[in-house]
């Protein structure tokens, strides 16, 4: 019960750092109106379906990337990391509430660009929408994780694209696939199986991330 | 902890250049033409040993990997780390001779369809990334510990990009391994076996002459720090 208190109170402090200081949400929700703008010249004449649903899942991908990639900032910038460390708490509590804080800020600027595609270019389906949740655990899950391991690094936020899109060409395999075929059940039991195993490899080897 | 016996690298280095040898004598000489590909066929010896090479090296840079984490070996994380050096480097050579054989008998160089060479870019992508995540780290126990971790992932992304790629694919891949055992026999076999025993065992001479080298040199920067 006071994992879940842990956890609870570190992923409070983050979304309250972020409604307090407004970083790293206007930027997502900006980078991703503007991605589509440029995709719509990047593709002249007027794109397939099938065409702009791999678009948006480059956007989706991306859009992450530049939220993960800030996850870590304040935490080098202040040197809490190291309190976090101290704290005592299992150190897998501090993996898991900044993935659901990293997922609070995906989700809520999702909820802008799905409407936004809808609106540039074609309808959004009930099947993309399961992929888009269940994408986005599996995105949070790995890319948190590997943000904290980017930012302990010489590159920084540079080598967490290199680590991430690896890892990602599943998600974008089963999330492509769920948003264009007819019957996605298959696709979306994918992602729910690699967020299962990615997520529990996550919080298990998170210890030797942070610990010296 | 008891020291257990290894081969020594000359005997090693000898029998990687006669198994070799012997191995291009079987392919060459030996083996059958393709009834249907012809004398290019025998591109298959090389391309296939060297991609199971490749990932018995990368599994043993994950069992490495796992030593680390698990018993704090202090060799392991050195060990873990030249087992997916020599892993890329045979992992180049599959992406190579994959490009050449697809070029050869479906007449292009890379086929998006063909998903065993998509997973080899995926992982060769991520391991990679392997290597700018470990040059990017100070040596110390944190670079051991981050490199090892991200070494197992990669035991896990192999199978759930193969699954990905299954998912995706359209396949004209040959299947050499159904399950009612090889899809061969014969001479064909034999020849493979060789190959396959030669790449293998070329790889750990190749493993040890790094792993020695990597050894000396930590040594020497030890007894230079002693000194200086």
């Amino acid at each position: 019960m006071s994992y879940v208190r842990d956890v609870g109170a570190l992923a409070r402090k983050d979304l309250l750092l972020e409604l307090r200081a407004r970083d790293t949400l206007p930027a997502m929700l900006l980078f991703v109106a503007a991605v589509f703008v440029v995709f719509h010249f990047a593709l002249p004449g007027t794109p397939s379906r099938l065409e702009t649903s791999g678009l948006l899942w480059v956007a989706i991908l991306f859009t992450a990337l530049l939220g993960l990639g800030r996850a870590f900032v304040p935490e080098r910038e202040q040197g809490t990391l190291d309190g976090l460390v101290l704290a005592p708490c299992d150190r897998s509590a501090i993996w898991l509430a900044k993935s659901l804080a990293t997922l609070a800020f995906l989700v809520a600027a999702e909820v802008v660009a799905l409407p936004l595609y809808a609106l540039f270019f074609h309808r959004v389906g009930g099947a993309t929408v399961a992929a888009v949740a269940l994408a986005d655990i599996g995105i949070c899950a790995v890319g948190t994780f590997l943000g904290a391991m980017a930012v302990a690094t010489r590159a920084r936020d540079l080598l967490l694209p290199l680590l991430f899109l690896p890892l990602a060409v599943p998600i974008v395999v089963g999330a492509v696939g769920a948003s264009v075929v007819v019957s996605p059940g298959r696709y979306l039991g994918f992602l729910a199986l690699y967020d299962l195993l990615f997520a529990v490899v996550c919080w298990a080897s998170f210890e030797y991330v942070v610990a010296e | 902890m008891g020291r257990t016996f290894r081969i020594p690298l000359p005997a090693l280095a000898v029998s990687s250049l006669v198994l070799v040898t012997t191995a291009l004598a079987f392919v060459f000489f030996v083996a059958p033409d393709d009834a249907n590909q012809g004398f290019s066929q025998r591109i298959f010896y090389f391309h296939v040993s060297i991609a199971i090479t490749a990932y018995a090296c990368f599994a043993g840079g994950a069992w490495n990997a796992f030593r680390h984490l698990w018993k704090r070996d202090p060799r392991a994380d050195l060990a873990s780390y030249v087992c997916v050096h020599q892993g890329l480097i045979f992992g180049t050579l599959v992406l190579l001779t994959g490009s050449i054989w697809a070029k050869i008998s479906w007449g292009h160089w890379w086929l998006w369809s063909e998903d065993q060479l998509v997973l080899f870019l995926v992982l060769f992508l991520f391991y990679c990334a392997y290597f700018m995540l470990r040059f990017s780290l100070d040596p110390g126990p944190q670079r051991a510990n981050l490199s090892a971790v991200y070494a197992l992932f990669g035991v896990v992304l192999i199978p759930v990009s193969f699954a990905a790629i299954r998912l995706a694919k359209g396949l004209i891949h040959p299947v050499l391994f159904t399950r009612h055992g090889p899809n061969f026999g014969g001479w064909i076999l034999v020849t493979y076996c060789v190959a396959q025993t030669a790449m293998l065992v070329l790889a750990y001479t190749l493993y040890r002459l790094e792993l020695g080298g990597k050894r000396l040199d930590l040594r020497l920067r030890d007894l230079r720090e002693v000194l200086a």
